[in-house]
């Protein structure tokens, strides 16, 4: 029982003592869950597998109610996750439900990624936990724990063994989360392959070394269901929200040609072991889990990388709060130089776009003298000419002034003559 | 535990979804469909209180008590009185000299009990020499000291980066605070005590030895103590801000009307009436412990044990822890440009705490982290 630090072993500083009369500390237990009522639950499932496979049908049917669903598309280029919180009641407990459900696993023609998107998520979530819990004002009573507690990994009713993209998925998942592996469409696996099914995924998952999540079975109350369970891994599930008459009662159950399937018979599946494993009896078990084991795994693993440690070389406890400081200090340098860099860069760049700019002009302005130049040539001959056209004018006009005073003088002398043979014509 | 049995399953259909707003996300309501003529219609949601209940006992409680007063003020006594049992520390370690130690001390003295199978690691940590002196100014720094000391140890433990899963809890969850019954009011001391221990632990203050007062010295006394207490500020237990809800408010505003609780200890038991009690018999008559007409012993044990110890333990694990981490994170982020040893920083009882003109550190640890994750 490693969870009982209170010392159970015989501590030289604590001494058992025996009481007198009624204390009445006997109701801190009642206490303790009426302050949990108060503040209410919180479980979130992710449920991984194909599609069509079944698994918000089962949620359906585990939780009773009608979530809000809608069929997906076989052709997802990725594997997506789609979140979806609810809030039951059921008499005076509220659970926050969130059911995580995974879009396009398995459809894809390259499966190799199929699973990170799947420990991106859990990793999300167990990162901002761990960012609530490190801020210096956090309100950890009041966060809503977004951590999966527990992993319904739906295996597909071949009824011959694990595909590998099973194998290679629940592996890398093992250490993040508690796995529960269940056989889904159940109904279409006769009993005796069933049996034969279950041990060869069973031995198949021990070979490669997959943990799943095993009940709990260091409590005396429900050890021996829990045992007895753990042998019934993995379940065998039949989902349905449909009801069927059957006697005088309506079931839930799958009505086929040769019969029908009751989801609620143990006898036809595993369906009521599972709802009571995981809801009735180990959820706060599984909580448990998610917190001390898979989260911390996690925290120390990133406190690691980050380049914490409890110890100095030398092995002396070294606090947390001074590496933050030396991080921090470093981190500044870096971030000072990166700056500079940046600035020296920027500056470097203008001035090479200034010396562009400036080759430029100067050959704009050469260019400007040329053809001013050549304006200021041609603009030289056209004044010649035009003088040597005025010359032309000027000693033309002359020439006319002087041929037509000639002209006059010989006509004054014709025409007297003319006026004289005039004047005889007609006498 | 018959699972099979459900008390307050709805029938009928899925009532219509009465959406509530958490933070800026819309979450359905939905009710289960519970039907009483199915039995098997009944999810088992409720069955997580068995299995808290379950986990709890198995893990036991812990339970860490601290009793502040003068030298024959009956502490002792009482402390054995609420536990029935000799749990304080003159029962464990005899001294055979009584003497009076020169500087205030801490002792504290561990105990498992168990009752109708819920376990419990009580321990009771007394003060003797706490106002003995002549000269008394600073009798309360070994006590805060060693309750910071406490905070600073589970601190250390929880920033571990390899740490245990149950990170053991030695902090103090209750200081009961013995007043002489003077009958006047409040001394000096006291209200220096009170004043600056109500800031760091849950005070419960009561009027020791009520037995030499009548009953309308002693509701004198009391109004005199709650209008010192209020005129100076002091928050006792259970303190005005950190009520819940309506329901709470009413309990403990009639807890607050009681305040401080007029207590007698004894560990004798006496004939009174044919039956067995534990009381003092004195020439005039028999004192019962637990008769509420003669003293307030049982409202104080009900409120410490029967109804708000899970309160008190969780007001000092999320308020008055959550406040001392606060103020140790950012006093680390100033090591370089601040040089006092404890910051003039008072934290208000609220858990705010006044913040120096640094804005870049306010939130150094999540900024830093922000930067270094590699989130989508």
């Amino acid at each position: 029982m490693a969870s009982s630090d209170v010392a159970r072993q015989p501590d030289k500083n604590i001494r058992p003592l025996n009481l007198a009369g009624h204390v009445g500390f006997d109701s801190l237990p009642d206490q303790l869950v009426n302050k949990s009522i108060f503040q209410g639950f919180c479980f979130n499932i992710l449920c991984i597998g194909e599609t069509g496979i079944g698994k918000s049908t089962l949620m359906d049917t585990l939780f009773n109610t009608n979530f809000e669903n809608f069929e997906s598309s076989h052709f997802e280029p990725q594997v997506k996750l789609r979140a979806q919180t609810y809030d039951l009641h059921e008499s005076n407990v509220r659970l926050r439900l969130t059911v995580v459900n995974t879009v396009g696993f398995g459809d894809q023609m390259n499966k190799q990624e199929s699973y990170q998107p799947v420990v991106d998520y859990i990793d999300r979530q167990f990162e901002s936990y761990l960012q609530e819990e490190l801020k210096i004002k956090r309100s950890l009573h009041n966060y809503h724990d977004s951590r999966v507690h527990a992993c319904l990994y739906f295996i597909s009713p071949s009824g011959h063994s694990l595909k590998s993209l099973d194998l290679v998925t629940m592996k890398k998942l093992d250490s993040k989360v508690n796995i529960i592996p269940v056989i889904a469409k159940a109904d279409t696996i006769s009993k005796s392959e069933l049996h034969k099914f279950k041990i060869k995924i069973m031995s198949e998952l021990v070979s490669n070394g997959v943990q799943i999540y095993q009940f709990p079975i260091d409590d005396e109350t429900v050890a021996k269901v829990n045992t007895s369970m753990n042998g019934h891994l993995p379940f065998a599930v039949v989902g349905s929200t449909e009801e069927v008459m059957l006697g005088n009662k309506m079931v839930k159950a799958r009505q086929y040609p040769w019969g029908i399937v009751q989801v609620e018979n143990e006898s036809h599946c595993d369906f009521m072991k599972l709802r009571e494993m995981l809801i009735c009896v180990n959820m706060e078990d599984l909580r448990e889990q998610t917190h001390t084991r898979h989260y911390e795994l996690y925290r120390r693993c990133k406190l690691e990388e980050m380049g914490f440690k409890d110890t100095d070389p030398e092995c002396k406890p070294v606090s947390l709060q001074e590496t933050y400081e030396a991080k921090r200090q470093e981190f500044l340098l870096e971030l000072q130089r990166r700056e500079d860099e940046m600035r020296q860069m920027f500056v470097q760049r203008v001035k090479e776009k200034e010396a562009e700019l400036k080759d430029a002009e100067r050959e704009l302005q050469s260019r400007f003298e040329q053809l001013k130049r050549l304006h200021a040539d041609e603009k030289a001959t056209l004044e010649d000419k035009k003088k040597a056209l005025e010359d032309d004018q000027v000693s033309f006009s002359k020439r006319r002034a002087a041929a037509q005073l000639l002209q006059g003088q010989s006509l004054t002398a014709n025409g007297k003559k003319d006026k004289d043979r005039k004047n005889s014509g007609f006498m | 535990m018959d699972r099979w049995e459900f008390n307050d399953c709805f029938c009928g259909s899925v009532e219509s979804h009465r959406d509530v707003f958490v933070g800026k996300k819309l979450i359905p309501v939905l009710r289960v469909r519970g039907d009483k003529s199915h039995d098997s219609s009944y999810v088992g949601i409720d069955a997580i209180l068995e299995q808290m209940r379950r986990k709890a006992m198995k893990q036991g409680f812990e339970l860490n008590i601290m009793v502040v007063g003068q030298s024959g003020l009956g502490k002792s006594t009482l402390m054995n009185t609420l536990f029935k049992s000799k749990v304080s520390r003159k029962s464990v370690q005899p001294d055979p000299e009584e003497r009076i130690p020169k500087t205030v001390e801490i002792k504290s003295i561990s105990h498992d009990i168990e009752e109708k199978g819920v376990r419990m690691k009580l321990t009771v940590i007394d003060t003797p020499g706490f106002g003995d002196q002549i000269n008394n100014e600073n009798c309360w720094q070994p006590i805060m000291k060693f309750i910071n000391d406490q905070y600073e140890a589970y601190l250390q433990e929880e920033i571990n980066i390899d740490r245990k899963k149950r990170i053991p809890d030695s902090r103090v969850h209750c200081c009961i605070y013995f007043i002489p019954p003077t009958g006047h009011c409040l001394r000096p001391l006291d209200v220096e005590f009170m004043r600056r221990l109500s800031k760091v632990v849950n005070i419960v203050p009561v009027i020791a030895k009520a037995d030499t007062l009548t009953l309308e010295e002693r509701d004198f006394f009391k109004q005199t103590i709650r209008e010192g207490l209020r005129a100076n500020g002091i928050d006792v237990y259970p303190q005005k801000e950190f009520d819940e809800d309506a329901e709470d408010r009413l309990i403990n505003d009639k807890i607050r009307e009681m305040i401080p609780f007029a207590v007698v200890g004894s560990d004798q038991e006496y004939q009174v009436n044919g039956k067995r009690i534990l009381g003092r018999k004195t020439k005039w008559g028999t004192i019962e412990v637990e008769n509420i007409s003669h003293c307030e012993f049982a409202y104080l044990r009900d409120l410490l044990i029967r109804t708000h110890m899970q309160n008190i333990k969780d007001i000092t694990g999320s308020i008055h822890y959550e406040t001392y981490r606060v103020r140790r994170l950012n006093e680390s982020n100033h090591i370089n440009s601040h040089s006092t040893e404890h910051p003039v920083l008072q934290p208000k009882t609220n858990g705010q705490i006044e913040m120096p003109a640094a804005p870049t550190h306010s939130n150094g640890v999540a900024i830093q982290h922000q930067v270094m994750t590699h989130e989508m």
